[in-house]
């Protein structure tokens, strides 16, 4: 791929505009597993590609501080209080490791912020979901984070470097999460019959969900195919999926637990676990705006930004009264 | 809505005592104090460092990536500069 300069390329190459000298090179250094950094040439579709996926990822880290925030003040000791709290802030950080990103390739992080709130970027769908009980803690850091682990181990080989270092230290911290998933959920499925029942409920809701957070099967994904020639993707939606699927129900098994499809089964011959139909209605539906959350969870992030409004304007000018020696 | 974006701070941390800053990223904050608390929220929740940098991103002086091989040119052509350019007989020991 990307080798199209014929050898006699001296007199050809002329003909060639500077574009598609520069794409090719482009190309050839991504074939090599060179990370693109912030200051390289890149097309403005690998560029535009870059700030839909990043910010994307950024904004879910966002949001994703509403569901589990939720929990805080009605966690069910201190010590698991202090641990949901951390989570919470990793979030946070998370969500600025992934903007810092973003802002590499030339947008500002207020039009970020923007295009969450008037709807123009997305974030991920799992977020729009409520959280009923407090199993849902234990599925939310056990299945969600395991689902965003698969599909961010998959990114550290991404071609941008800043995505990649990003998903780096995201992925160093983020094993904690599910740690902390599972230990509820194990904790809850060894409890009392209604623990039990509250923790079975739990993964019932939350798994399909879980498995349309690595987005449409391949046959129908419209932004796969650049994404893995330009390697800012290095592994299918549906591979992803199942690699998640394969780690999961043994883990489900483990604590007894019962995965919610009647259509799960081990597959001898291809080695994974074949899987029930995934209903697209309902992932459209909430992509679309129509899930449980989805206005609280931008009235949340508006009403928040715009009452942190004067902190951020009251710091401006108290460096700028510094700064002129007032 | 409001356009009042906080200048950026890149971030170097220390891992441990007498190693190399490393550049870690960046923060949003309106002066260095903010920066440097920031950095710390940010960057060494898990005790990553023992001293961190902050430097305004503006400050930061690049060389431009697309004249990496002229820029850089003064060097590729001194191998001199590496000991496997000289050859030493076996018997000399402490080299």
């Amino acid at each position: 791929m990307g080798h199209f300069l014929p050898s006699n390329h001296s007199s050809k190459a002329n003909t060639l505009t500077m574009s598609a000298v520069q794409e090719t090179a482009f190309q050839e250094k991504i074939d090599a597993e060179l990370k693109i950094e912030a200051k390289d040439w890149m097309p403005d579709k690998y560029r535009l590609h870059l700030i839909r996926q990043i910010s994307q990822h950024a904004h879910s880290e966002v949001i994703g501080m509403q569901p589990e925030g939720n929990w805080i003040t009605r966690a069910p000791s201190l010590r698991s209080k202090m641990v949901l709290i951390a989570k919470v802030q990793d979030e946070a950080g998370h969500g600025l490791y992934l903007y810092s990103a973003t802002e590499t390739l030339g947008i500002t992080r207020s039009e970020l912020i923007e295009q969450l709130q008037m709807g123009k970027a997305k974030y991920s769908s799992i977020f729009n979901y409520p959280t009923l009980t407090w199993a849902d803690m234990g599925a939310i850091g056990w299945l969600v984070d395991g689902a965003a682990i698969v599909n961010q181990q998959s990114l550290r080989r991404t071609s941008y470097g800043p995505y990649s270092r990003a998903m780096i230290r995201i992925c160093k911290e983020e094993s904690f999460h599910q740690r902390q998933g599972y230990e509820i959920m194990s904790k809850m499925s060894n409890g009392t019959t209604e623990q039990q029942e509250m923790a079975q409920d739990a993964l019932n809701r939350w798994w399909w969900p879980s498995l349309m957070m690595f987005g449409p099967a391949d046959s129908e994904s419209a932004h796969t195919s650049n994404a893995m020639k330009w390697k800012i993707k290095r592994g299918t939606n549906d591979d992803l999926r199942q690699l998640f699927i394969d780690r999961t129900v043994k883990q489900a098994e483990l604590i007894g637990l019962e995965i919610p499809d009647p259509d799960l089964k081990w597959n001898p011959k291809t080695k994974h676990y074949d899987f029930g139909e995934i209903d697209w209605e309902e992932f459209w539906e909430v992509v679309n705006g129509n899930g449980f959350c989805n206005k609280e969870r931008i009235n949340n992030h508006i009403k928040a930004r715009s009452e942190g409004q004067w902190v951020r304007e009251a710091a401006l000018a108290y460096s700028e009264k510094k700064q002129n020696g007032v | 809505m409001s356009n009042n974006n906080l200048p950026t701070w890149e971030v170097f941390i220390q891992p441990k005592t007498g190693a190399s800053f490393e550049h870690a990223g960046n923060v949003h904050a309106s002066d260095k104090e903010m920066a440097l608390q920031n950095a710390r929220e940010l960057y060494t929740r898990r005790q990553e460092g023992t001293c961190i940098w902050v430097v305004k991103t503006e400050d930061i002086v690049s060389s431009n990536p697309e004249d990496q091989q002229s820029f850089f040119d003064p060097a590729d052509d001194k191998l001199y500069r590496y000991p496997t350019f000289f050859k030493v007989s076996k018997k000399a020991k402490g080299l």
